[in-house]
């Protein structure tokens, strides 16, 4: 089986500090992988070196693409990586305001990504955008108002729907639930898991909620200082876990 | 006076800097190019990089026209063809047809432009992306990268906000099947009429661009198949000539609400009242 995506030896680091270094795994269709970390630990620079926003210092980040098999997403070219971006690949900023146009109506945010690979038809653009705004459970009459109307946990399903409408096959998240309360993660949560098994979409997320891997993941990375220290099932890091940083992490949730 | 000024104001290295530009505008249609805008004895926004362009264009042979929305004799126009008159001392005219450099603001002459005619536009805000995304890096990138979903959002929130296209000026356009480009303030009933026999330049001075179209560029309007472009203008004929396919002004005649639609191009207008057409509203 050929891996979905598959990281070897990535490296960025920031002058003299390191922000990931030597990452390598690989991530099978169908799979969500949570990296967990404390802050500064480097999730968020590794993620975004995989995504593309970031130019790794080394390594290669390998994407099975629809067309050509596997490629090597740091070399290929600026118009290549922009075009996967928008259709085969999804990122969930960790705010919503990253993630959406503020000045645009949900719809004009859902349909954005239509229209960038090519959908010219108003009316289709409409319904998908109209389907999408349903299926993450926003009342489809708020079409036309602007994101800046809406609250923290609806902006955040609105970034989803918007990601997810070219069907991608990858997801990037970071932190998705961060700064909503719990009610709302829960729902939140309840809708990603429920969209991820739906639509067999692969997931990369970064979080520092261990509740959130614990729910979504498949497999868990934990890092620290840039580096991973340990890999496993997710029932086995946190129910099991072997390495001192991880052992200190898993017993510093609040039990309620 | 001439003899004060060099020919047409600008010193001859500036005209060369400005006519390189437009030999690549020219080369690439649509692409903006950058270009080393000078200060000018008129303010920003008042057509210094339409001025800078026909400077670099006018040869003492040249004949001038000078239109502003159409009209021959408002305060821009009549301002700048003085300016030309008296900083190169060249020929200058109202009719369309004997005019080879014409300098517009905001409209596109109604009598079709020939082969040999030149129209330079004066272009407030070059970047057709620019309300969409604020920053140049980006949206030069998105110009290299033909990244332009951007511009849809735009004529899809139009169309759900208003039911339509409301968009009716600056209408946004492909050139060439590649760069999308901003043709400047026209109303967007002028758009169909871009692909023409003339050379057409466009000089924005704050913004430091120019960019062109060579004749016979295809130049598309963006739209969506369900919601095609249409070139609008006032339902009405004109009120003095009685034209019904030239592009209109409402003018407000008096308190009571009397107002009558005339053509915006004055020089049409004129010359088809000489030939005997009469409005209803005509003296």
């Amino acid at each position: 089986m050929i891996p979905l995506l598959s990281v070897q030896h990535l490296t960025k680091t920031y002058g003299r500090h390191i922000g990931c270094s030597d990452v390598s795994f690989d991530l099978f269709p169908g799979e969500v992988m949570g990296i967990v970390g404390e802050s500064g630990s480097g999730k968020s620079t590794l993620l975004n070196c995989m995504a593309g926003h970031l130019p790794p210092d080394a390594g290669r980040v390998m994407f099975d693409t629809r067309t050509e098999g596997p490629r090597d997403t740091v070399t290929m070219s600026e118009p290549e990586r922009r075009m996967l971006g928008r259709t085969d690949w999804a990122f969930v900023h960790q705010h919503a305001r990253d993630g959406l146009r503020m000045g645009v109506s949900a719809g004009g945010n859902v349909g954005e990504r239509l229209m960038a690979v090519g959908a010219r038809h108003y009316g289709d653009i409409r319904a998908a955008a109209t389907d999408w705004l349903g299926r993450v459970e926003i009342d489809t009459g708020r079409i036309d108002d602007r994101p800046s109307t809406f609250s923290g946990g609806m902006q955040q399903r609105l970034q989803i729907a918007r990601n997810l409408v070219t069907g991608p096959r990858l997801v990037f998240m970071d932190e998705p639930t961060g700064g909503l309360d719990v009610s709302v993660q829960a729902r939140l949560l309840d809708l990603l898991r429920g969209l991820v098994r739906q639509m067999g979409l692969s997931a990369v997320i970064v979080t520092h909620d261990l509740a959130v891997v614990r729910l979504l993941a498949d497999r868990l990375m934990v890092m620290k200082d840039g580096r991973v220290v340990e890999t496993g099932l997710t029932d086995q890091v946190l129910d099991d876990p072997q390495h001192g940083y991880t052992q200190l992490l898993v017993s510093s949730v609040l039990q309620v | 006076m001439t003899e004060h000024y060099n020919f047409a104001y600008l010193d001859e290295q500036t005209k060369r800097m400005i006519r390189r530009a437009i030999l690549k505008g020219l080369a690439v249609p649509g692409y903006q190019v950058p270009f080393a805008s000078r200060e000018m004895p008129m303010p920003y926004g008042w057509g210094t990089g339409g001025v800078q362009v026909t400077a670099a264009t006018l040869t003492p042979e040249d004949t001038l026209k000078v239109i502003d929305q159409g009209a021959d004799d408002t305060t821009n126009a009549v301002s700048i063809r003085k300016f030309f008159e008296r900083t190169a001392g060249v020929a200058v005219t109202e009719r369309t047809a004997e005019a080879t450099v014409i300098q517009t603001r905001h409209r596109i002459p109604e009598e079709p432009l020939t082969k040999g005619q030149i129209l330079v536009y004066q272009v407030p805000i070059p970047e057709p992306l620019r309300f969409l995304e604020p920053s140049e890096v980006e949206t030069r990138k998105m110009h290299a990268l033909e990244d332009y979903g951007l511009m849809h959002v735009k004529l899809y929130e139009d169309i759900s906000r208003h039911g339509h296209i409301a968009t009716s000026y600056a209408y946004p356009v492909k050139v060439q099947g590649r760069y999308v480009m901003d043709p400047s303030p026209i109303p967007k009933f002028d758009n169909p009429k871009m692909e023409m026999a003339a050379i057409q330049l466009f000089g924005a001075g704050r913004e430091q661009r120019i960019y062109a179209l060579p004749p016979h560029t295809r130049v598309m309007s963006l739209d969506f198949e369900d919601h095609p472009f249409e070139a609008s203008k006032a339902n009405h004929a004109c009120g003095l000539c009685a034209s019904t396919d030239s592009y209109l002004d409402e003018v407000i005649t008096d308190d009571q609400g009397g107002r009558m639609f005339v053509c915006s191009d004055t020089d049409y207008c004129s010359t088809r009242q000489a030939a005997g057409f009469k409005g209803k509203d005509a003296a």
